[in-house]
């Protein structure tokens, strides 16, 4: 372990802004929403009533988990808080975890350290106390900031504890991952796919009531710590175990591997090309298929899931007289099923979203690894070598979203008994999201072609755009300031005639940013070592 | 066709952002010629393939290319060359072999028969994937690559680093061949042995400039002589005679270095002084080199 003091700090200098903003952003969530919530709904009453709006909608649950209590803002902001805030500390952590162990080796930077006065695990070492030290100031910004606002600071403690703890976790699946693999696009790849599975473990616990696999997540731990709603302290337990538990055995494995391996070794290929991959659209398939068919299971996973569960959303809600009421009112059951299916597939739009983002950044991967000089330096024009990787971009984007939408209304038709009729409705439905999924190609696309040192922009407004959608109804904001999301003009494909209006426009917007972008790549210098 | 250059470059210049790294360079290239690019770290050689290739927009002054304007006939002209990176680096999930299929396919075809003999001499398997190769075994892998394809004209930056010697003498081999060809080379090297074998012409460039060029016997030809000798006593007015460069006097014996042109001046004043021993040595090109090196040169 010597030297992982040195490495911390070294760490600390590179990420001096990066990391001080993702704390800046989660904290300043929290604490937004908190003091909104406070002006917004000042009564006890209101908040009641609010709280009963959730409960009619498990699909919102879905999303955001449940409501344990509703009277206090305490426990309004942490039923929309924990949920959300937690996705970003677990993101946080292992974007920092793998970008400082993973991502050093594979560059070799981390030969160059490790062959200094350092020891074997001090690399690792200070991955973790970095995320775990950003993860317990958010926990602490969090307390400080609800108590500061007159909340209970029991309640504060625990939505801090919440947050911090499931990042903490996350910084142990991150150190995982980086050990079993050779690159870090996939450690990244493996360790989003494990949050995303504790997303759908939660959401579907939540939204079919099933308390069993709500607690197989972490995400669910942070919500069942009932910040503001009698605090169940011995869950902080669960996530420190969980945590340590995740990063010894990333220890283990490191131990039985070579530094720069990963521990499945890498398979001999081919030694000559196949007579189809001879073009630059080929090239882009052969480097993007992988991802794309992940994502496509994926998709299809959650779909599944999500359309076997549809029809149950109704009786659930069907035993409650009251809410029965809220329901006719809505336009009885068929509304409500269509209601929890287009908010799944509004969810999928937003993730579709960083699909799109990851699959048009690799040109900038590409770029910045050296790649595409020496394919840029054949006959291949500028605009060829884009096209091919937007193609997979747009391309793949609709295919994910085909797949998740496909997956769904089968699921959901088998249980109705109508397969192909809920199959093409819900492909229809999926496909509404495409024009908005591409409108964040096309901003990565902008960001590639002028300031491509600022390309982690297009991630930021994909966050943003989360945000609109998630907490800009309740917060109130202005219309404005929601408009400035695609996904919030996509237009209702379930149960209502499709308005065509706003899908051209988005796709006319989408089009201009990439022609812009494109234009920008064929004008500027091709960055080099 | 003869008569035009391959590479025609002059007042050329690029800066990126604040940084000059390219000051007004002057460099032809004769069709048929192996001509070899040399200068210190950071002098702005990768910087002047980037800009042949298109990858890099020239700011002000002239380039041209096989009689094309590299930014605006790029593809056209891409056809028609081969180029080896100064950092090689290859697809993770891909092969070397296809990677070598690739390049020489998105280039417009390459020679099978060739690219195996290739494959061959510089003792290369091509079924590992990118990251399972040495850095020599890249090189090779980009070397082959440029080599299989029919081409007019190569674009070699530092092409051997990382090659064992006797890959080296592989790579010296293959490029004697491609000259008898007729083939162009553009070849930016740190190896003074390899551009003394290999090249026609070179051209030394120092921050952004070209500070030198010619065959390498005109420029041996401009090289400064050292001189040592004892004298029987010592001489006069040595130290102020122009072309006399590090001179080192103890009374009657001497040495120093002296420009070409200025060798029979010194040699009058120390006859003057009554040589009891002398001895003439041209500078080798070594020297040659590290003087147009040296900054304070
Ligand atoms: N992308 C860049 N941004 C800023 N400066 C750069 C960039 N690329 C090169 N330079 C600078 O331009 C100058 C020329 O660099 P170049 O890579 O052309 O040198 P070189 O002659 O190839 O050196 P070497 O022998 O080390 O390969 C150097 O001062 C370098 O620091
Ligand atoms: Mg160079």
């Amino acid at each position: 372990m010597t030297g992982t003091l040195t490495l911390l700090r070294l760490a600390l200098r590179r990420d001096r802004v990066l990391l001080p903003a993702w704390i800046v952003v989660i904290v300043g969530v929290v604490v937004a929403s908190a003091s909104a919530i406070a002006e917004l709904y000042p009564q006890a009453g209101q908040r009641i009533a609010l709280g009963v709006t959730i409960g009619a909608a498990p699909a919102l649950q879905a999303l955001t988990g449940p409501v344990f209590d509703a009277s206090s803002v305490g426990g309004l902001t942490a039923w929309r808080g924990v949920a959300m805030t937690s996705v970003l500390a677990a993101l946080m952590s292992l974007l920092t975890v793998i970008r400082h162990t993973r991502a050093e080796e594979e560059t070799g930077r981390a030969e160059l350290v490790g062959a200094c006065a350092v020891g074997r695990h001090a690399l690792a070492a200070s991955a973790v106390l970095l995320a775990a030290a950003a993860n317990l100031l958010i926990a602490l910004l969090i307390t400080v900031g609800l108590a500061g606002q007159g909340l209970p600071p029991a309640g504060a403690l625990a939505f801090g504890l919440a947050v911090g703890g499931t990042g903490w976790v996350f910084t142990g699946v991150a150190l995982l991952a980086a050990q079993l693999t050779e690159h870090a696009r996939t450690a990244r790849a493996i360790a989003a796919a494990a949050l995303g599975l504790a997303f759908l473990l939660r959401a579907l616990g939540d939204a079919a009531k099933v308390e069993m696999l709500a607690w197989l997540s972490p995400l669910g731990w942070a919500q069942r710590m009932r910040a503001f709603a009698g605090e169940r302290w011995w869950v902080v337990a669960l996530f420190a175990v969980a945590g340590a538990v995740l990063v010894a055995a990333a220890a283990l494995v490191a131990r039985r591997r070579d530094l720069g391996s990963g521990l499945v070794p890498a398979r001999p290929g081919v030694t000559e090309a196949a007579p189809s991959l001879r073009s630059p659209m080929a090239l882009a398939w052969r480097l993007q298929r992988g991802v794309l068919l992940g994502w496509s299971v994926g998709f299809a996973v959650v779909g599944l899931l999500f359309g076997a569960l549809a029809r149950s959303v109704g009786d659930i809600v069907g035993d409650n007289p009251q809410l029965a009421a809220i329901l006719a009112a809505m336009g009885g059951a068929g509304a409500l099923t269509d209601t929890f299916l287009a908010a799944e597939l509004g969810l999928l739009g937003l993730v579709a979203g960083a699909y799109a983002v990851q699959a048009t950044l690799r040109l900038q991967g590409e770029e910045a690894a050296l790649r595409a000089e020496p394919v840029l330096a054949t006959a291949v024009a500028r605009r060829r070598w884009i096209l091919s990787h937007l193609v997979m971009a747009l391309g793949g984007s609709a295919m994910v979203l085909a797949a998740g939408g496909l997956a769904a209304g089968i699921a959901h038709g088998l249980r109705i008994g109508d397969p192909f009729g809920q199959g093409g409705r819900m492909l229809g439905a999926a496909l509404v999201q495409v024009p908005a999924t591409w409108t964040l190609a096309g901003i990565a696309m902008l960001l590639f072609g002028l300031l491509p040192r600022l390309t982690v922009l297009a991630w930021v407004a994909l966050l943003a755009f989360a945000l609109l959608g998630q907490l800009g109804e309740l917060l109130q904001l202005a219309d404005w300031v929601r408009d400035l999301s695609p996904f919030a003009h996509v237009p209702r494909a379930l149960g209502q005639p499709l308005d065509l209006g706003p899908l051209l426009w988005l796709g006319a917007v989408t089009a201009a940013l990439l022609l812009a972008g494109m234009t920008a790549f064929q004008r500027r210098d091709v960055q080099g070592g | 066709m003869a008569n035009t250059p391959a590479v025609l470059i002059s007042g050329l210049t690029k800066h990126y952002g604040t940084v000059r790294a390219l000051d007004g360079l002057d460099l032809t290239v004769r069709t048929g010629e192996v001509h070899g690019f040399l200068g210190p770290n950071g002098s702005g050689k990768t910087t002047t393939l980037r800009i042949l290739l298109g990858l890099l927009r020239a700011g002000s002054g002239h380039a041209e290319l096989l009689g094309g304007d590299p930014w605006r006939d790029a593809v056209e002209l891409h056809r028609r060359l081969a180029y080896v990176p100064g950092d090689v680096v290859l697809w993770p999930s891909l092969s070397g072999g296809e990677a070598i299929d690739l390049l020489g396919r998105l280039r417009g075809g390459l020679d099978p028969r060739r690219k195996a003999a290739l494959l061959e001499r510089f003792d290369l398997d091509p079924g590992r994937k990118g990251r399972a190769y040495s850095k020599g075994n890249r090189q090779k892998v980009a070397l082959i690559a440029a080599l299989a394809s029919d081409v007019e004209l190569l674009l070699l930056d530092e092409p051997t680093s990382g090659l064992d010697p006797l890959m080296e003498a592989v790579f010296r081999e293959v490029i004697g061949e491609e000259r008898a060809r007729g083939r162009t080379v553009l070849l930016s090297s740190h190896v003074l042995s390899e551009v003394e074998a290999l090249c026609d012409q070179v051209t030394i460039i120092r921050d952004g400039r070209a500070v030198q060029t010619g065959t390498l016997a005109e420029l041996r030809h401009l090289t400064r002589i050292t001189i040592s000798a004892e004298l029987e006593r010592a001489p006069d007015g040595l130290a102020g005679l122009a072309g006399v460069h590090d001179l080192i006097a103890e009374g009657p014996r001497v040495r120093c270095q002296v420009d070409g042109e200025h060798l029979q001046a010194v040699l009058r004043v120390l006859t003057d002084a009554g040589v009891r021993t002398l001895t003439c040595q041209p500078a080798t090109l070594e020297e040659l080199f590290l003087r147009h090196y040296q900054v304070a040169a």
